[in-house]
This record gives structure tokens, C-alpha cells and sequence, in this order.
């Protein structure tokens, strides 16, 4: 109907007759929307499932939203002392506790539905964590963070932090025994902080722990200071991505000067909305069956008891293992009188800055060993990058190895095993795993590279064995079509850079050699061992002495009959 | 690694063959793009049945919502939360239910028609550098100049331009300073450095605030324990605060199972095998509230710190550095334990000032 205005439009400036029709001119008269129209409903979007992770963060911070602005209208966020008048559950009832703290019970026991948003926001919570960790891994992997897309990246790097942020605040509302031992956790951790750790504990209780203001304080970043950033910087996250238009996996007619994909409309609108309603839907399955975070059965903070096998959230776990497995002994200085405790400072403050300064730096090391500055819009296949691939799992298995030393006690409970043991194993798999994960990855990234040359090379086994007059067998081999050879020919093996000599042509010693010749170190470490995609010459040069591989039909009768004998390599 | 046999171009370190090198004469460097590949048509789009049966999914699906949403106003009415805990989580599981058919209705049926029945032919577009071609950009530059020129910063006017940004650099100090001042209560940091046990403060159980008797402690016992103060304060926010720092964990060993205490030469801070420990971690200031008997170790829950008791509460493993401070304690008149005094060093985790 509105196409059909818009052709009438455009031959004569006739009124529209149709009631959408009508409306479309009333608002583009007033906003000229048309141009956005014209420019996005039609725009081009390249499919695959792993874009879709992006969308799952997405769409599980819409659920945090809803199913948070339900969770304020009954959550009150005062730590004034109140004793529990309410009869459910029996356990509570008469007990002192934070006005916080019996909202929390109040909501889940008496409000309609309103446990139900509460195991809905928590999950997801925990799910928006996790679908950004796995999109940031889609990311690296492919190479996505290259250029154009740095900045892009380092605000996706900001929104990760930001759900950490969120999470935390989040979690430590309900002013619980466990949430209260977490933020004690914090405090300790920032008290460590050399010169200002004291102050800067005062600062965040409004006094010495716990104080009467954490929660208001809390209360407040959480829905109000950190949920806002985190909007500002999703909607720059997706204006990037629509101006730059999104990334596509390499394959026949993609370039990096092209997209080719699906319209906006009616296919991506109706896919993004349907993914939509999919991930609120599972996490009302979850928050419906998966009860989470059952507070009444730890009672209100007390700074007195805590519970054995205790975990946070799943994204601080890591922070937890890092803590954890830094072992304690000699490792707090005084220095002329002052406290310096390096068995906090180091895994609480040092090991998560390395991990995030190498997630933001690493777009710019990449491009600077490589030498590379153009745009890149084809996604690379991770076999093809085997030191990055190789980085990559370095670094999620560091990763994971905290994780797992945040859940020592667990394993040691589960598998009945010394948690001294598993401790002391975990702190020489931090070190170990990431160098060996880092190896064996990029060997078999290698390995894959190998294979495909000799698939392009050599083509698929066939299965068929045919035996020559000579008494020969030889199987085969159909060569790969088009599509399945640009698969694995279309990709860069960048050489190390080369630098320019020592000296110059009089024997004059070069400024920067120094710091030329440790990027060229540098980039050795990224592309010394490498496999080149296979070249149309080599291909041929493979069927000059291999060619009763290709035979197909008549010739092979031809060679049944004993043609020839030909040297083979199989 | 072992060399593929097979592979003219195989690589370990150095050996590469780059496309240059292993061009042959009367072959392209590369191979050509194939261009972007066939269209395959689905069934929906090749028989007419089968788009119909899509067309009727997807109407089943999106229906199913519907009853989904009015499952969820029926549970609503129907079944509401009687306050025990399987009543809220019958209420939270139908709800819950609903909720999750009447949504992935909507999106299952979303996503079947995208696939089924929306167009899938591939499109093409292009891209455009993203950098401004030069000419828009050279008419940037100039405007911003103009820009410049016209504001009349341009040149010598330092003083003008120093008190512009001194001016908008300092304003927010008028904010952040009575905020930042403020926010940190009264700033007396020492207060990390005391607790409120002090001579004769009896020790009592947590959370009841009974005394507690020395002869009441048998060997091998463990009593989480408080200040005694009185009801009334031990419901105020003082007492919150003072709690978190005056928590102790007092123990009975045989005498000759007790090594050492930390109590310094002259003195006794134990008695007759009672010792009493802070019971805030040295780490980061978890509650240390896991006693081995057999061992007489402590552990935190926390982060595994572990602390011999019977060894003046040193560390043992863990990330703890330091042991627990001891409370010396001794027994008044009626025979009830109390402290000496208070701790003799800062109890908790470490910061800068500690030993200031």
C-alpha cells in the first residue's frame, strides 16, 4: 500500500488515498523519516548462527530491564532494622533484619509472580554475562575487532565491564548473609589498595563496613548509574555496527567491499523479533523451573556466620579463584611502616587488569606485527590465524583455570580430594595450561591449514579404488568444486615484517632499529610458522604427476585398461 | 613435528612457500572468486503444500501463545501463593509456564515464517569506504578553521584561553568536593584499628549474649562468641558495625595440645587451654568459622586460608599472611571469661596504615 503512495509521489505530488498511506505522509511531512526508510529497510545483513550471540546479550539486558522495573516496585532499599512481621517463611518471622532484606522475602512470599521475576532477572543476568563472553569469543576469533571495528571492540570490552558492574551491585541488594560476605570480600580487597584503600572503603559504606548506606548506594548504581551507561554505550554499539555494516564469514562473492546477506525487512525483523521472544521465553523457563538464589534460606547479613561452599555469580568466579590460589605466605610487605599486601593487591587488582589490558590491546598489537592497516570486512576462519586462535584459547583457559580454582571447595567436596592438592595443582596450571593451551591450538590450527591445502590440492577421497594393468591401486579423488576451493584459498598468510638494515648505506647506525628489531620479534612470535593458501600453479603442478585422481568416467576406463603407469605419491 | 609428505608448501618454521614463489608461468596468482553461489530453493518455495503447512505452523504457534497468556491471568486467579514455600513455587512454577509458552509462541512462530516463508534469495550490497573522501573532508577542515578563526582564540590570546579551560576544568570540584567529603561519614579511618572489648568485657555466645562460664567450656569445644552488651544495642547499627570487628571463635584444647598462644613473655592470654581468636579473616575479612577438630586447623570458607589453633592461629596454607589476632582473656570473680583487653593489633584484612 505505501510503496503505492510512494510511486504516485514520485510522478505527481498526489494526496494519498490509503489510511497508512495517509499516516506515512503525516509523520514523513513532519520528520522526513523517509530517507530512513529508504536507507535502512532494505539494508543488507549477512547471516550466520554466531551473530546471533550479540543479539542473546541483547535481548537478555530488554528481560533484565522488564523483569527489573517489576523487581522496584515492591524492593525497598533501606537498611533500617526491622523485625519480620510477615508469617512466610516460619524461619524468618520475628527476626531482625534490614528493611532491604524483608522486601526481598516480602516479594518473593507474598507478591504474585513476583519470585518469578526475581529467578528471571537473576538468570538473566547470568545469561547476558555469558552470551557476552561467547559473542567477545565470536569476535576475536574471527577477527572481527580489526580495522575498522577497534572501537567498537573497546566498547564492547566497556560493556562487559559494565555488566560485571551491574551484577555486582545487583547481587548484594537483598542484603543476605552470602551477598553480605561478598561485599565484605570488597572491602577487604579494597582496603588493600596502597595509600587511599582505607578511605576509599569509607567512601563506598559511608564508614566503616557495613555501616547503614551501602544498599541506597548500591540500589541506586544499579538501576539508575550503571544500566544508563550501559544503554549509551549499546545504542554506540549498534549505531557502529550498522554504519560500518556487519562483518560476513569468507565464501564466493564476499569481499570486503561488498555484504551479501538477507534485508531488514521483512527477514531480519522478523527473525530479531522472533530471537527476541525465544530468549525471554527460555529465561521464563528457567526462572519458572530453576530456582536461584533462594535467600530466606541464608537469613539476613550478619557479620558473624557464613556458609561453607559458597560461590559467587559465575562471571566472578574468576576473581574468586585468582584470590584464592595466590598463596599468602611472604608476600605482604611493610615497607618503612606501611602494609602493602601483594597476597590481595595481585590477584584482586593486577590479575584482572593484565587480562582486560590484553583484551583492549590487542586489536593494535595485532595490526602493528602484521603491518596491516586497511579495512576488513571478511571474517577470518580461526585455522587461518593460528597465533591469534592460539592467544585466544591462552587466555580462556586462564580464565576457565580461575574459574575452576573459585570452585575449589566444590571439587573437593564432589571428588573427595585435598583442596591443599587441588589448589597447589590449579596454581601451576595457571601458568602451565595457558602456554600448552597456546601450543597445542596453534599446531592444530596448522594441522587444519594442512589439510585443507591438501583437500584443494588433492581433492576429497573418493572411496572408489581402482587397480591398474600393473597391479596398482589407487583410490580416486573427485576435486572440490568452486565454492569449496575459495574456502580454502581465500585468506592471507602475512610473512614477519621486514625491517629496514642497522646502518644505512655509509655505516651509519639507524634511530629505532632497537625498537624495530623487538616488533619484528614480536612478529615473528605471530607468523613465523605459517601455511600459504594454495596457488593455481601449485595446483597444477600437483595434477602433472597425480592426474588419474581427476579421471572421471571414460578415461578412467581408459586407464583400467592399463594406459600407464604413473609415479603416485599415495 | 612430522613433515606431510605430500605437501609441496608445508610449513614448520621458515619453510613457506608465498604465492609470488609458486608462480608458474601461465597460471593466475590467485584463484578467482567464484562469485556468490546458486540459489537453492526451499520445499516451501518449489510445493505449494508444503508453504501451506509452514503458513499453518506458524498459526498453530502464534495461537498457542494466546492460550499461553491466558493460562497465565488463569494461574494468576486461580492459584495464588498461600505463603508456604511449595504454594509460591506451584504459583511461580504455572505462571512461570504461561509465561515462557505464551512467549516462545511468538517466537518460534517469528522465526519458522522468517525461514519458511520470507524471501531467502541473497542479496548484494555495497560497501563504501568509511573514511570522507577528500574533498568533503578538505571542506571540513576549512569550516572547522573558520570555525576557530571566528571564535578568536585563534593566536596570542593565551591568558583567555587559560582561564576558558582552568574555568571549565575546576567547576566540577564545586560538586565533587562536598560530595566526596561527605560521603565518607565522619573519615576516621582509626576506628578499623580498635573493637569494643576492653577489661572485664565478658565473653558471651553469639547470637543469644549469654555469658559464658569457663567451666562450661568442655575440651574440644567451640564457641562462636560476642562482646556482652545489652539487648538494646544489639539492635542498632552500631552494633552491626562493632560485631563485624569484635566477632571471636574461642576454643577449648588440652592444655598439652596447646603449643604456643601469642601471648608475650610475663603474660598469660589464655586459660587453662581457652583460647580465643579474632575471627575475621587476615585476608580479606571473611568469618573463619570452620573448626577441625582433630587437626585444631581453622579454615575460611572464603578463600581457604587455614590457621593452626593450637599453634597461636598462624597461617597454614591459603592467602592469608598473617595469623589471627588472639583476645587474651582470663576469668572475673564469678568464674565467667572475659577479655584483658582489647586486641593488641588491628583485626582483619591488611591496609596501608595498619602499623601507623
Amino acid at each position: 500500500m505505501s510503496t503505492a503512495t510512494h510511486d504516485t509521489k514520485r510522478e505527481a505530488p498526489a494526496k494519498p488515498t490509503t489510511t497508512v498511506g495517509k499516516a506515512a505522509d503525516y509523520l514523513d511531512q513532519r520528520t522526513s523519516i523517509g530517507v530512513a526508510v529508504k536507507e535502512f529497510a532494505r539494508k543488507v545483513f549477512p547471516d550466520h548462527w554466531s551473530f546471533m550471540l550479540g543479539e542473546i546479550a541483547l535481548f537478555s539486558f530488554v528481560v533484565l530491564i522488564i523483569s527489573g522495573f517489576f523487581l522496584t516496585m515492591f524492593f525497598e532499599p533501606s537498611m533500617a532494622l526491622t523485625t519480620y512481621e510477615g508469617e512466610h517463611p516460619a524461619t524468618m518471622h520475628g527476626q531482625l533484619m534490614s528493611v532491604a532484606f524483608a522486601s526481598t522475602l516480602d516479594m518473593s512470599f507474598e507478591v504474585r509472580g513476583g519470585l518469578l521475576m526475581r529467578q528471571i532477572h537473576h538468570w538473566s543476568a547470568l545469561i547476558f554475562m555469558a552470551s557476552i563472553v561467547v559473542h567477545m569469543m565470536r569476535v576475536f576469533f574471527t577477527g572481527a575487532f580489526r580495522k575498522p571495528r577497534e572501537i567498537n571492540w573497546i566498547v564492547g570490552i566497556l560493556l562487559m565491564i559494565l555488566g560485571l558492574a551491574a551484577g555486582f551491585t545487583g547481587y548484594s541488594l537483598p542484603d543476605d548473609v552470602l551477598s553480605g560476605n561478598g561485599l565484605r570480600i570488597t572491602d577487604g580487597v579494597v582496603k588493600s589498595i596502597p595509600l587511599i584503600g582505607s578511605f576509599m572503603s569509607y567512601m563506598i559504606f559511608g564508614g566503616e563496613f557495613p555501616g547503614h548506606h551501602i544498599v541506597p548506594r548500591l540500589f541506586t548504581l544499579h538501576i539508575f548509574v550503571v544500566p544508563g551507561i550501559l544503554l549509551a554505550l549499546i545504542a554506540l554499539h549498534l549505531f557502529l555496527m550498522v554504519l560500518q555494516k556487519h562483518t560476513q564469514y569468507p565464501g564466493g562473492g564476499r569481499t570486503d567491499k561488498n555484504v551479501v546477506g538477507y534485508p531488514a525487512l521483512p527477514v531480519y525483523v522478523a527473525k530479531m523479533t522472533g530471537n527476541f521472544f525465544m530468549v525471554f521465553g527460555v529465561l521464563a523457563l528457567m526462572g519458572a523451573t530453576m530456582s536461584i538464589n533462594n535467600v530466606w534460606n541464608y537469613g539476613p547479613f550478619d557479620p558473624s556466620p557464613v556458609s561453607a561452599g559458597a560461590q559467587p555469580d559465575w562471571y566472578m568466579l574468576f576473581l574468586e579463584g585468582s584470590l584464592r590460589l595466590m598463596p599468602g605466605q611472604g608476600t605482604e610487605w611493610v615497607i618503612f611502616g606501611y602494609t602493602l599486601p601483594l597476597n590481595v593487591l595481585i590477584p584482586a587488582v593486577v590479575i584482572p587488569g593484565i587480562l582486560f589490558t590484553f583484551l583492549i590491546v590487542y586489536p593494535f598489537l595485532e595490526a602493528r606485527v602484521t603491518g596491516d592497516d586497511r579495512e576488513h570486512h571478511v571474517l577470518d576462519r580461526p585455522r587461518n590465524k593460528p597465533a591469534r586462535t592460539g592467544l585466544g584459547v591462552a587466555f580462556l583457559t586462564a580464565f576457565i583455570i580461575l574459574a575452576l580454582a573459585g570452585s575449589n571447595d566444590l571439587i573437593a567436596t564432589h571428588f573427595a580430594l585435598s583442596i591443599n592438592a587441588i589448589t597447589w595443582v590449579f596454581r601451576v596450571l595457571f601458568f602451565v595450561g595457558p602456554v600448552f593451551a597456546y601450543w597445542v591450538t596453534k599446531r592444530i590450527c596448522l594441522g587444519l591449514q594442512r589439510k585443507d591445502r591438501e583437500l584443494v590440492l588433492h581433492g576429497h577421497e573418493s572411496g572408489r579404488i581402482v587397480r591398474f594393468a600393473n597391479g596398482e591401486y589407487i583410490e580416486v579423488h573427485t576435486p572440490l568444486d568452486d565454492q569449496e576451493r575459495w574456502l580454502r584459498v581465500n585468506f592471507e598468510a602475512p610473512a614477519p615484517l621486514a625491517i629496514a638494515p642497522k646502518t644505512d648505506a655509509r655505516g651509519v647506525k639507524r634511530k629505532g632499529y632497537g625498537a624495530d628489531k623487538r616488533w619484528q620479534g614480536l612478529s615473528r612470535f605471530f607468523y613465523e610458522d605459517r601455511v600459504s593458501p594454495v596457488t593455481p600453479a601449485e595446483v597444477a603442478a600437483a595434477h602433472s604427476h597425480g592426474e588419474h585422481d581427476e579421471l572421471s568416467g571414460s578415461e578412467r576406463q581408459a586407464v583400467e585398461a592399463g594406459a600407464g603407469t604413473t609415479s603416485r605419491e599415495h | 613435528m612430522s613433515e606431510n609428505q605430500n605437501n609441496p608448501a608445508d610449513t614448520s618454521h621458515e619453510v613457506t612457500v608465498t604465492p609470488e614463489a609458486g608462480t608458474a608461468v601461465g597460471h593466475p596468482e590467485r584463484f578467482p572468486d567464484p562469485g556468490v553461489p546458486d540459489h537453492k530453493h526451499r520445499l516451501t518455495d518449489t510445493d505449494p503444500r508444503a508453504a501451506k503447512r509452514a503458513e499453518r505452523t506458524v498459526t498453530i504457534l502464534f495461537v498457542l501463545s494466546i492460550l499461553g497468556t491466558v493460562g497465565s491471568i488463569v494461574a494468576y486467579v486461580m492459584v495464588p501463593p498461600d505463603g508456604t514455600t511449595s504454594g509460591v513455587r506451584l504459583s511461580t512454577l504455572l505462571l512461570g509456564l504461561c509465561l515462557a509458552v505464551s512467549l516462545l509462541g511468538i517466537g518460534i512462530a517469528g522465526i519458522h515464517w522468517a525461514k519458511s516463508l520470507m524471501g531467502d534469495k541473497e542479496m548484494v550490497q555495497e560497501r563504501h569506504p568509511l573514511a570522507t573522501n577528500e574533498e568533503d573532508r578538505a571542506i571540513a577542515v576549512q569550516d572547522l578553521n573558520e570555525g576557530l578563526a571566528d571564535s578568536g582564540v585563534v593566536g596570542r590570546r593565551g591568558v583567555l584561553k587559560g582561564a576558558f579551560f582552568g574555568a571549565l576544568a575546576l567547576f566540577p570540584l564545586a560538586i565533587a568536593v562536598p560530595l566526596i567529603g561527605s560521603v565518607g561519614g565522619d573519615w576516621n579511618v582509626s576506628k578499623f584499628k580498635h573493637t569494643m572489648w576492653k577489661n572485664g568485657t565478658r565473653l558471651a555466645i553469639d547470637p543469644s549474649g549469654r555469658p559464658i562460664k569457663a567451666a562450661d567450656v568442655t575440651v574440644g569445644s567451640v564457641f562462636h562468641v560476642i562482646p556482652e552488651t545489652t539487648e538494646e544495642f544489639r539492635s542498632t547499627h552500631e552494633w552491626i558495625n562493632e560485631k563485624s570487628k569484635a566477632v571471636v571463635l574461642m576454643v577449648r584444647l588440652n592444655p598439652e595440645d596447646l603449643r604456643t598462644d601469642q601471648s608475650p613473655e610475663g603474660e598469660t592470654w589464655s586459660h587453662e587451654g581457652i583460647v580465643a581468636y579474632s575471627k575475621i579473616c587476615t585476608h580479606v575479612g571473611c568469618p573463619v568459622a570452620l573448626y577441625e577438630q582433630q587437626t585444631h586447623h581453622l579454615l575460611c570458607p572464603c578463600h581457604q586460608s587455614t590457621f593452626d589453633i593450637a599453634d597461636s592461629a598462624k597461617v597454614v596454607f591459603g592467602p592469608a599472611n598473617r595469623r589471627l589476632p588472639q583476645l587474651p582473656i582470663t576469668v572475673d570473680d564469678e568464674g565467667y571469661l572475659v577479655a584483658q583487653d582489647d586486641f593488641a593489633e588491628p583485626i582483619g584484612p591488611s591496609f596501608w596504615e595498619r602499623l601507623k
